[in-house]
C-alpha cells in the first residue's frame, strides 16, 4: 500500500512566558492509503496539536510533513488552503456543520469548494449519505439531527472529495456509548473501503477496536506503535475493566 | 444497523467525479452568504425593519430640510432676475433693509442692467370659511411688469401700480380655492383694528412661498394701503414715498452675476447686490434651520452606521468557531468576506429599499400644508448615505472575519 502521509522528525514547540514546551517531540510516523490509525495518550501529550501540524493549520518549528508526496509546508499559505482543501477531509469533535446548511448541502460544500459539484457530485454527495443511513435526512438542518447524525453528516463531508487523507479529532467525544460505536466503525468501513488514509484522536480506547494501528503519545513522543491485531484487540479490551 | 447497509452497499471506488467541471449553482461565497439569510429570514428581517425605519427617519427629515428651505427660499430663487439688492446697512435682512425708489432709478442706470423692480415684503391673512383658521400668507407689493413679480401661468400680470388687483401663487389658489376674477378679501390691522380688503384675483403664478408662507401679489400702492401699520397714514399724490425692502435685478447677460453685483456696489451709494443664493440663505433662519436638520440627518445615519455595524459584528462574533471550521475545510479568508460583503450589502439594501417605500407611500398621505417635500438632492444624498452606511458599519466586522482561525476548529489557539 502507498503512504498516504509521512512525518520526519516533526517538532512542534510553544513558547510560554519564557518557558518552552514541546507540544510534539520529533515524531516520526507514517499511514498508508487505507490504513486507519487511532492516535491515543494522556490529555497534554500533543495528539491534537499533532493533528493541527498534519493538517496543515499549525506550522511545525521543525521536521517534515508529506501528504500524498507533496511536502505540506514548503507551499505558499494561498496554496496550502487549497491543497487542505482538496486532499484532507476533517471531522471535527463538535459543532462540525456549517448550522444554516442542510445534510446535503454541508457535504456538498465540500465539492464546491473544490469546483467539483456536477451532477455526478451530486449523486455521489447523496450515495454517501445513504450509505451513513442518512437518506431521509438530506434535508435537514444540523439543528434538526441528533448528534450521531450529525457526526455522521461530518464523515461523509469528509470523504465525499475523496482526500487522501481523514483527521478526525475526538470524533465521538459528545456522543454515548452506543452511538460512538456505530460512528467509529462507519468511519473505519469507509476508510478502507474508499482507501484512505484516516487518523483519529481518542481519549476512548475502546474505540481502537476497529483501527489497524495504534500511536500511543506522551510528552509530546511517540511512546509505543502497536501494529498486530491481536494486540490492538486486546488494547481495546483490556481498557474495558 | 447502519453498518450493515455499508457493508452490502460500498462499492470499491466512487465514481468519476471529474475535475473542475461545470459547477452547480452560486459561486461557495454567494452561496454561503444567501443559504445563512435565508435559513435565518427572521433575524435578518429584523435588522432589515430597523434600517428600513432609520431610512424612514432620515428621508423624514430631508423631506423637512427640503420643504422648509424650499418654503424660505422659493419666491427669491424662482425671481426673474439675478441680483437682489439691499441697503447697505441692512447686513443682507431683507425685514431691516429699505430701499426706495430713487435708489432704482439710480439701478437702471447702470451699464449692463436691463429692469430693476423693487419688492416690499409685509404679512397677512385670509379669512377661510367654515371656522377653519385664517390662511397666514406673504403680501408682497411689487413694481408691475417689473422683476420682482412672478411670471403668472393663469390670467394676466398686474397692470396699474394702484389697483385693487392681486396674482395669487399656486398655494393661495389652491387653499383657498379662488380662481380668476374671483375677489379675495385679506385682513389686516390698522393700528389695533382689523381691516378687511378686497382684492380681485387677475393672475395665478406658480408657488412663490416666502417665509415658509404662499403669497400674493398686489401693486405697492395697493400694497402700502393693506400691509398692517401702526397709524391709518393714507399717503396720496402720484408716486407716494412707498419703503421698499430690496430691488430685484435682472441683467442682460444673467451669466454675468459676480461681475455685475461689484459694478453695482461701485456705482451706486449705500447698497449692496448679491447673487439670488447668497439672498436666500440670509433670509432670517434660514442657514440655521438647514444646519440643524442637516445635523440631524447626520447624526440619524451615524445611528444606522453603529446599528449596522454592531449588529454584524456581533453575529460575527458568535460564528468564529464555526468560521474556523470553514476556513479548515478549505474556504478562503477573501470568499468568507466577500460572503459576509453580499450579506451586508443585501440586509442594508432591502431595508433600505423598504423604508423609501413605506416614506412615499406615507407621503402621499400628508397634508399639502406640512412642509416636507420628498424630492432634491437632500433625499438623493440621503439615500446614498443609507447604502453606503451599511457596507461601511460592516467593516469591523469584516476584520473580525479575517482574523478568525482554522486553528479553533481543533479547539487550538495559536
Ligand atoms: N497555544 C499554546 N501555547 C502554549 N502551549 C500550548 C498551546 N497549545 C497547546 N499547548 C500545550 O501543548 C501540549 C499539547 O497540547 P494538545 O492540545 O496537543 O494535547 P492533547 O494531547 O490534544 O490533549 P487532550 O487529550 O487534553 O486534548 C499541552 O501541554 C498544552 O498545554
Ligand atoms: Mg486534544
Amino acid at each position: 500500500m502507498a503512504i498516504a502521509l509521512e512525518t520526519q522528525v516533526v517538532t512542534k514547540q510553544y513558547e510560554n512566558a519564557g518557558q518552552a514546551i514541546r507540544a510534539v517531540d520529533e515524531v516520526s510516523v507514517n499511514v498508508k492509503a487505507g490504513e486507519f490509525v487511532a492516535l491515543i495518550g494522556p490529555s497534554g501529550s500533543g495528539k491534537t496539536t499533532l493533528l493541527a501540524l498534519l493538517a496543515g493549520l499549525l506550522r511545525p518549528t521543525g521536521g517534515n510533513i508529506f501528504i500524498d508526496g507533496s511536502p505540506l509546508w514548503q507551499m505558499s499559505d494561498k496554496d496550502r488552503t487549497q491543497f487542505r482543501g482538496e486532499k484532507i477531509g476533517f471531522i471535527f469533535q463538535s459543532s462540525n456543520l456549517v448550522p444554516y446548511l442542510s445534510a446535503l448541502e454541508n457535504v456538498e460544500l465540500m465539492l464546491k469548494l473544490n469546483g467539483r459539484l456536477d451532477k455526478s457530485g451530486r449523486e455521489w454527495a447523496k450515495e454517501l449519505l445513504d450509505q451513513l443511513g442518512l437518506k431521509d435526512r438530506m434535508g435537514n438542518l444540523p439543528s434538526q439531527m441528533s448528534g450521531g447524525q450529525q457526526q455522521r453528516v461530518a464523515i461523509a463531508r469528509a470523504l465525499v472529495h475523496e482526500p487522501a487523507v481523514v483527521l478526525a479529532d475526538e470524533p465521538t467525544a459528545s456522543l454515548d456509548t452506543e452511538r460512538a460505536y456505530q460512528v467509529v466503525q462507519t468511519l473505519a468501513t469507509l476508510i478502507h473501503a474508499q482507501n484512505r488514509a484516516g487518523i483519529m484522536v481518542t481519549h476512548d480506547l475502546r474505540m481502537t477496536r476497529w483501527v489497524d494501528k495504534v500511536i500511543r503519545m506522551t510528552d509530546g513522543k511517540v511512546a509505543q506503535i502497536i501494529e498486530s491485531k491481536g494486540e490492538i484487540e486486546a488494547y481495546s479490551r483490556g481498557s474495558e475493566h | 444497523m447502519v453498518t450493515d447497509t455499508i457493508q452490502n452497499q460500498v462499492r470499491t471506488l466512487p465514481r468519476n467525479i471529474k475535475k473542475r467541471r461545470v459547477q452547480i449553482g452560486l459561486p461557495v461565497s454567494i452561496h454561503l452568504a444567501l443559504k445563512e439569510i435565508w435559513r435565518n429570514k427572521g433575524r435578518f428581517f429584523l435588522i432589515s425593519s430597523v434600517v428600513a425605519l432609520i431610512t424612514l427617519l432620515v428621508l423624514f427629515i430631508a423631506g423637512l430640510t427640503e420643504g422648509l428651505g424650499q418654503g424660505n427660499r422659493e419666491y427669491i430663487e424662482n425671481l426673474n432676475a439675478q441680483l437682489v439688492v439691499y441697503q447697505d446697512k441692512a447686513d443682507l435682512s431683507i425685514p431691516t433693509s429699505r430701499m426706495s425708489l430713487a435708489t432704482v432709478r439710480q439701478l437702471r442706470q447702470v451699464e449692463g442692467v436691463e429692469a430693476v423692480g423693487a419688492v416690499a415684503f409685509s404679512n397677512v391673512s385670509i379669512p377661510l370659511p367654515g371656522g377653519k383658521p385664517p390662511l397666514k400668507i406673504s403680501l408682497i407689493g411689487v413694481l408691475p411688469g417689473e422683476p420682482g413679480e412672478p411670471v403668472v401661468n393663469q390670467g394676466q400680470g398686474l397692470r396699474s401700480k394702484r389697483a385693487d388687483e392681486t396674482v395669487i401663487d399656486a398655494g393661495v389658489a389652491q387653499r383657498t380655492g379662488l380662481k380668476v376674477g374671483d375677489v379675495l378679501t385679506v385682513r389686516s390691522t390698522v393700528g389695533s383694528k382689523e381691516q378687511l380688503y378686497d382684492l380681485r384675483i387677475v393672475g395665478i403664478a406658480p408657488s412663490s412661498q416666502y417665509f415658509i408662507a404662499p403669497s400674493i401679489f398686489v401693486p405697492y400702492i395697493t400694497w402700502d394701503k393693506v400691509r398692517p401699520q401702526p397709524l391709518a397714514t393714507s399717503q396720496t399724490g402720484e408716486d407716494p414715498d412707498v419703503s421698499f425692502n430690496v430691488a430685484a435685478v435682472r441683467l442682460n447677460n444673467t451669466a454675468d452675476a459676480k461681475a455685475m453685483s461689484k459694478t453695482i456696489n461701485n456705482s451706486v451709494k449705500e447698497i449692496i447686490a448679491v447673487d439670488l443664493q447668497t439672498a436666500y440663505e440670509n433670509t432670517p433662519g434660514y442657514s440655521a434651520q438647514q444646519s440643524t436638520l442637516g445635523l440631524m440627518r447626520i447624526f440619524t445615519l451615524l445611528i444606522g452606521l453603529l446599528v449596522i455595524g454592531g449588529f454584524f459584528r456581533i453575529q460575527t462574533m458568535q460564528k468564529v468557531a464555526q468560521i474556523g471550521v470553514l476556513k479548515a475545510i478549505g474556504t478562503s479568508s477573501a470568499s468568507i468576506a466577500f460572503s459576509s460583503i453580499v450579506q451586508i450589502f443585501s440586509v442594508n439594501s432591502f431595508g433600505v429599499v423598504f423604508g423609501a417605500l413605506l416614506t412615499f407611500g406615507l407621503a402621499l398621505g400628508l397634508p399639502s400644508a406640512v412642509p416636507i417635500r420628498f424630492v432634491g438632492s437632500a433625499i438623493a444624498s440621503s439615500l446614498i448615505a443609507l447604502l453606503v452606511i451599511g457596507p461601511i458599519g460592516g467593516l469591523a466586522s469584516i476584520q473580525v472575519l479575517l482574523k478568525a482561525e482554522p486553528l479553533r476548529a481543533l479547539g487550538l489557539a495559536s
